[in-house]
Formats: C-alpha cells, structure tokens, sequence
C-alpha cells in the first residue's frame, strides 16, 4: 500500500502523457488528429458503442469464446496434468510430443481451426482450448512433480490411501502452481482471442479492433485494446485475490 | 515383557545399483519391546536413519524384514506415527488443521476431533496457537506441532528422525523436557534417532549403538535411571561418557 500514490502517480502521468501528446497533435496540426485519438475520441467512441450496444455484445461474444475455451481446456489440463505429474511413464510419454508442439506460435494452427470447424463459435472456442492447454497443462504437471515427497510420506505415515493423498496432499500442494498455470493460461486466451476474431468472426473485440480499421475510426482500435488491457487486469486481480485467500498462511507462490 | 512390538530381523539395505552398489545397512537384528523409548545413536552415514525409514515404510529393506506387532511391515500405515527432523508440517492448514489430519482421515466424528486436537495441543504446550500458520510459528513450535499430529492418530508407534536436530541448544532441551514428560504419560513405543548423546541418555531406556557404514548394532547400553532424569548427576555423566567412548571410535573409522 506504501507504493499504492507512487503507482496511481505513473499511471495518471501515462494518461496524462498521452492526453498532452494527441491534444497538442490537434492543437498544433503536426499529423492528421484522426491517426492520433485523443482519450475524448476513445470516450466518444465508447459511449457511442455502449448506447448501440455494439460493445455490450462483442465483449460478451468474446468473453462467451474465452470463457468455454478456457475453461475446457483449464478441466483437460488439470486433469491431464494431474496424472502426468503422478505418472512417470506417462509423462515421459507425452513429453516428445509437448515439447515439439509447444513452441509453435498458436497462431500458426488458427486457419486449420477454420478449415476443420468454418467460420462459428466452434473454431473459436476449440483455438483457444487448444492454445492454453498446453502451457497451463505444463505448469500443472510440473507443479504436482514439485510436491515434496516427504508431505506425502507424512500423510501416508498419518493413513492416508492413494486416492487421499491426492485429494489431501497433492492437490493442495500444487495449488499455488496450478493458480500460476491458470492465471498464465487466460492471458494466453486474451492474447490469442483478438487474432481468432480478425479472422473470419461477425462479432467479438477483436471483430471490433478489425472494424476500426475498416472504416478508419483509429479511436475505435485504441477502445477495443484498451478494453482488453483492462479486461485482462480484472481477471489477473481477481485469479489473485482467490489465489490468496486459497493459499492464506502460506508464502506467496 | 511379552512379544515384542517392533521385530528387525536380519535386515540388510543397500543403496544404488551396479559398481555403485553400497551397503547401507548389514545385518541389523533388534527388538523394541512395548512402551519402550529407544534410541538409535551413531556416526553420520551409518543408516539409522535408513533403518528408522525401513520401520516407518517408506523404504523397501534389500533384505531382512520388520514386523509390527508379527505382521511385516510393507508400507506406511496409521499404527506407526512419524515425527521428522524438518518438521514437514502441512502448509496449507493451521496447527489444529495439521494435528486433526489423521483424525479426519480416519472417519472420527468432528466433535471427538475437536477434543482430541485440544488434548494434543494441550499436551505439547500450543494450545492458544491452534488457529497460526505452520510459516508463523518458530522451529519449537513446529515441531511441537508435529509431535500433537502424530499423538492425535494416537499410533501405538512413534518413529522420530532427530526430530530436535534443526533446534537450538536451550530448545532442544526444553523439547527434551516435554517428551519424556509426554512419554510418561502416553506409553507409547518410540523408536528415536539421535546423534547427540546426551540426548540419547537423557530420554532412552535402552541406547543402540551403530557401528559406522555399513550400519550394524555396536553395543546396547540399557539406561536405569528412573523418573525424570538429571543431566548432571554422576550416574548421568557416567553413562554420557561410557557411552561417547563407543562412539568415537566409529566416528575416528570414518576418517580413517
């Protein structure tokens, strides 16, 4: 909380920077202000949106495609990683594979998505499934991998079968890991939305960004990142705030 | 005295494989009668503290077996509490959370729980820290901690790893105090591992000697001293050095 007036002074000083620069490009006709929204075109645009209710529902449209994708994948990858990390074999198996599809940019695989499901809400929930599983699966399985083997010899130790160890030890064990995959899985989601909707979607923020360059409305594009910028600060601040009270007593992760 | 609660039969371990094949233990027979506190007492690197895994079951013995009560031991199990040098205290859960674990595992009603953890909270003097964290506690308090949880499961067997190892000198001493008081109450059979003498006497009614790698018995002292014991009377002091004199010559084979 000390440093809670130095980061709202940084802060107001971007927006602030911000403002002087586009409001002396107006003042002064250095570049055509169009290119150079200022925040009182961003607003504009904004209110506008909300009025028609074109923002309303492309965040609602691309919130709907990040939260199935996500969560679909965030199920696979907990389960999948629960038992990579209990199972050497298995991991040792799959490790190849991961290992060789994980560096691949997504974004590389989005036109298969839209050959194979067309232009629907389908390719899109499947990319993002798709894009976050595998980090987030890693980030699990490395986390279980990192239980300390001597928690789950005191458990045992204590009568703990196999089934409750996992439940027990292991899960709360690793739950400062898998937070981290989670958090790390749905700014993964946010980051691959906006290319999924330039391509082939009707409706969606990054449909919207597209717009912007369509009709050459630039304030538009700066709304629709700004809006994924802060969407995203939501969603981190709040995976936080539960990673904290799930993990009160214990040291940061 | 009747059978004898822990049966170590012709228990051989061995760590590593192929030419790095090197024996850890070789040839340990011993047997902890019932309510008895012993403790095993040797040079670093002699295996006590493979033996006391081998007992808990968290390792397989290369040969030799150990029954509990005639039964071979094949893993870990509720009977047989464990107290660890490092604590390991579960991080996630409060002190009460942590001395409740067995408890809860085992079925027993909230309300018995709740007397129980009490009980054992009372019992190792943390009864007003129930609700801290293990990260807010000190090292004494943790183990404290460690030593209610196993108690809680009420195990006919407590196995302890140099439990007091980690801990300061007055500590340590203090801990001592608490256990032989909770040993006098409890009854329980506790097989204890130690590399401090003095600690050795002080708690034990027999101390088993290991010779240095690979690890076998070297000598049984039983300790007579009765009721609380003190650590400067001369029957005290006498078994100290006896005792020492033992076991520097295993450690003096280790430099060899």
């Amino acid at each position: 909380m000390r440093w809670g007036l130095a980061r709202a002074a940084v802060l107001g000083g971007v927006l602030a920077a911000w403002a002087v620069v586009t409001y002396g490009n107006r003042a002064l006709e250095i570049m055509n202000p169009v290119v150079l929204p200022t925040p009182g075109d961003v607003l504009a645009v904004a209110v506008e949106a909300v009025r028609d209710g074109s923002l309303p529902r492309h965040l609602a449209t691309s919130m709907l495609r990040i939260v199935a994708g996500f969560g679909l994948a965030a199920l696979a990858a907990l389960g999948l990683g629960l038992l990579a990390g209990l199972c050497a074999p298995l991991r040792l198996a799959l490790e190849p594979v991961i290992e060789f599809v994980r560096p691949i940019p997504p974004l590389a695989f989005l036109p298969m998505f839209l050959v194979w499901l067309g232009l629907g809400e389908a390719s899109k929930v499947a990319f993002i499934g798709y894009t976050t599983f595998f980090p987030m699966f890693v980030a699990i399985a490395a986390s279980v991998l990192r239980v300390d083997v001597m928690l789950l010899r005191a458990a045992a130790s204590l009568g703990a079968s196999r089934a409750a160890l996992l439940r027990h030890v292991v899960l709360p064990a690793a739950l400062p890991g898998i937070i981290v995959g989670l958090r790390l899985g749905f700014g993964l989601a946010l980051f691959v939305i906006v290319g999924a909707e330039f391509m082939g979607a009707d409706a969606g923020l990054g449909h919207l960004i597209m717009e912007g360059r369509t009709f050459f409305v630039p304030a538009q594009i700066v709304m629709g990142a700004l809006l994924l910028g802060l969407l995203g600060s939501l969603v981190n601040a709040l995976l936080l705030a539960a990673e904290r009270r799930l993990l009160r007593g214990q040291a940061a992760a | 005295m009747g059978d004898p609660r822990i049966s170590i039969r012709r228990l051989e371990h061995w760590f590593g494989a192929g030419e790095h094949r090197a024996p850890a233990l070789a040839g340990i027979d011993l047997d902890v009668a019932e309510h008895e506190f012993l403790c095993l007492l040797g040079p670093s690197g002699c295996g006590k503290s493979t033996l006391l895994n081998i007992v808990a079951g968290f390792l397989r013995p290369t040969a030799g077996e150990v029954l509990v009560d005639g039964r071979p031991v094949s893993e870990p199990g509720a009977d047989r509490g464990v107290v660890f040098q490092e604590y390991v205290l579960f991080p996630w859960l409060t002190v009460a959370g942590n001395v409740e674990f067995g408890p809860r595992l085992a079925g027993v009603p909230a309300t018995e729980r709740r007397q129980t953890v009490a009980r054992c909270l009372d019992l190792v003097g943390l009864g007003a820290h129930a609700a801290k964290f293990p990260l807010q506690l000190s090292g004494g308090m943790k183990q404290r901690a460690a030593i209610a949880r196993a108690l809680a499961n009420n195990p006919a067997i407590i196995l302890m790893d140099e439990p007091f190892g980690a801990l300061d000198a007055q500590t340590r001493e203090v801990l001592q105090d608490e256990l032989s008081r909770i040993q006098r109450l409890e009854h329980k059979t506790i097989l204890f591992v130690t590399h401090s003498i003095r600690e050795a006497v002080y708690l034990a009614d027999r101390v088993v000697v290991m010779t240095s790698a690979p690890g076998r018995i070297k000598q049984v002292f039983e300790i007579t001293l009765v009721g609380p014991r003190d650590r400067f009377a001369p029957e005290f002091t006498r078994y100290e050095s006896e005792i020492t004199r033992v076991v520097k010559e295993e450690v003096a084979k280790v430099h060899e």
